[in-house]
């Protein structure tokens, strides 16, 4: 278990952490997410005792990472893939990490095996590719078969053959009850790997729950409806004050109305009152990117100025994230407040 | 004594150590020996063993250079943040650094002092070379020690650099500029000479030689004898080293 506790990190007058307080728990996979440069990196830091903290303390299983005896039977890392030295081998890299921790020999050819680097063992790390890199990471990470293990980023740059090997692996020690912290800018990918979720953003915590219910409260549902007689939808709709946006025939289909914050129940029984027929009555999701960023938006260290522009200009037409969009950040800022709240009375 | 072991591991299994120590060696004992074959007969009976010790300043230059790249490319490739990962008290990690690096230099520089002694005794051998004086012991098997207390030394500067060339550039215009531009302050200069760290370390080889034709080799008016000056360079290589510790302890890493 990894708790963390008023992380403060600040490097000269930027906050890089800012009052950051979670807790990761054994036997599931925790996604860190947050967009580029919100800090995962550097808490992923502190939490090693790589970084010191300007305030807070973080703790794995009640000590400091300083206070631990043989810290590579306990805890496992891989920051990133690179941490070797280019003209020493796997083998050797692998086997003073090792002689470090007091760790039988034997076990850098079992952990080797187990990313399947064994017969490239003798071989210099720095002609290795990507792939190959990250899969000597990850044997670094599984030397003193710990029961913590930190992944940043660990799908980056990765063919989807790596990038399912690692999601299926991450599962895997998770299932075995160990605690897997990993860190993320892709949402989607998080939908995937992550059972848990701790959301950062500027360096402060946004939410931390289960996955499916951040995917709930983050991606937006809409509802769409299409029938024959469109203009009197369009009043029965609005007369129950719905907001209502028209979507012009496109690739999606012909013409239709798109309520957003609805429910089809709602509006089946709203419509089947008055007696209109319906040839559609589909519920949309936004896409979990869009989501992402509009909960973010606040906290998104480097604004990016088209993308502000866009949202609030005219909408797009008639692609399906549109809803999305064009609900607004209003509506998602209060969302995100009232998620902040609830995890702030969850807390107390 | 695993950190020794993980130190050992790290030093001989990237190949820059060994080209260094080569190096080292063919350069220092390759210059002693063209020195010796070159000195003229006339010259024979000044030829001591101090005298075949001139060069060790070049192996010398190039072991401190194997000691700085020793932890500075471990922070230019992050191995050093594996380092800190496994060892998370640091001080221990680097001491047992400072160790296996400074006992190579040691043995390094004693094999240099004495192959190019031996060489010089093969080439010459109607030269006074034999050692029996304490003061030939030490300008003969005194060299190792100045070499390992200098890839101490060397190590410390790189912790504080903590990149190749910054610290190798300063650790050479240190040592083939500085020490022999500031004697040439006026007032000052000779009193600042006998404190500064290579001075006061060649001091302990060269202490209470005889003057040559050449002019003495020793400098005159040193107020530490030989040990003390090897006590002195000591003290301030193990103290520039203590200020590394401390450093890189309190950075990030």
């Amino acid at each position: 278990m990894i708790e963390a506790q008023g992380l403060i990190k600040r490097y000269g007058r930027t906050v890089a952490v800012n009052d950051l307080s979670f807790t990761v728990q054994p036997g599931k996979v925790t996604g860190f997410l947050g967009p580029n440069g919100a800090g995962k990196s550097t808490t992923m830091r502190m939490i090693l005792g790589l970084d010191n903290p300007s305030a807070g303390a973080v703790r794995i299983d009640g000590r400091r990472y300083a206070e631990l005896k043989q810290p590579l039977c306990e805890v496992g890392a891989l920051l990133e893939a690179k941490w070797v030295h280019p003209n020493r081998s796997a083998r050797s890299h692998l086997r003073w990490m090792a002689a470090s921790n007091r760790i039988p020999a034997k076990r850098v050819d079992e952990v080797l095996e187990i990313v399947g680097l064994t017969g490239v063992a003798g071989k210099r790390a720095g002609g290795f590719s990507l792939g190959m890199a990250q899969r000597l990471g990850i044997a670094t990470a599984l030397l003193g078969d710990p029961g913590v293990l930190l992944f940043d980023e660990p799908v980056n740059g990765l063919d989807p053959e790596g990038i399912l090997w690692i999601r299926r692996f991450m599962r895997r020690l998770a299932d075995e009850g160990r605690t897997v912290f990993v860190s993320s800018h892709l949402l989607s990918e998080m939908a995937l790997t992550a059972q848990e979720l701790i959301v950062i953003g500027r360096g402060r915590l946004i939410a931390q729950t289960s996955t499916r219910a951040f995917i709930d409260m983050a991606s937006e549902s809409a509802v769409r409806v299409r029938g024959p007689e469109m203009e009197r939808l369009h009043g029965v709709l609005t007369g129950q004050g719905l907001a209502v946006r028209d979507v012009p025939a496109g690739d999606d289909g012909p013409a239709a109305l798109l309520v957003p914050n609805s429910s089809t129940e709602q509006i089946g029984e709203l419509v089947g009152r008055v007696g209109l027929v319906l040839h559609e009555l589909a519920a949309q999701r936004g896409s979990l990117e869009q989501a992402f960023i509009q909960l973010t938006g606040g906290e998104v260290e480097y604004h990016a100025g088209a993308l502000a522009g866009s949202g609030n200009g005219p909408p797009p037409a008639g692609t399906p994230t549109a809803p999305a969009q064009l609900t607004g950040p209003p509506a998602r800022r209060t969302e995100a407040a009232a998620a902040d709240a609830t995890r702030g009375g969850d807390a107390r | 004594m695993s950190l020794l072991t993980v130190e050992r591991i790290k030093l001989f299994s990237t190949r820059s150590p060994w080209w260094c120590m080569i190096i080292a060696t063919a350069l220092t004992v390759g210059l002693a020996s063209i020195s010796a074959a070159a000195t003229k007969s006339s010259d024979l009976s000044e030829f001591t063993p101090v005298v075949t010790q001139d060069a060790s300043e070049l192996g010398l230059v190039v072991m401190m250079v194997m000691a700085t790249l020793a932890i500075t490319t471990e922070y230019r490739f992050s191995t050093i943040r594996a380092t800190f990962l496994a060892v998370p008290t640091r001080t221990s990690a680097l001491v047992a650094k400072a160790v296996v690096v400074a006992l190579l230099a040691g043995i390094v520089g004693e094999i240099i002092a004495v192959g190019s002694w031996g060489i010089a005794r093969l080439i010459q051998p109607d030269a006074p070379l034999g050692i029996n004086t304490a003061q030939e012991y030490r300008s003969v098997f005194g060299v190792g020690l100045l070499y390992l207390l200098s890839a101490v030394l060397a190590l410390a500067i790189g912790l504080l650099v903590r990149q190749s060339a910054g610290a190798v550039v300063i650790e050479l215009i240190y040592l083939l500029l500085l020490e022999s531009l500031l004697p040439a302050i006026p007032r000052i200069g000779d009193h600042l000479q006998h404190w500064l760290p290579f001075t006061v370390a060649t001091n302990f080889i060269v202490a209470g030689e005889p003057a040559t034709s050449d002019g003495s080799e020793a400098i005159e008016g040193m107020p530490l004898g030989p040990w003390g000056s090897l006590l002195y360079y000591a003290a301030v290589c193990v103290g520039l080293f203590v200020i590394g510790l401390i450093l890189a302890k309190r950075r990030d890493a």
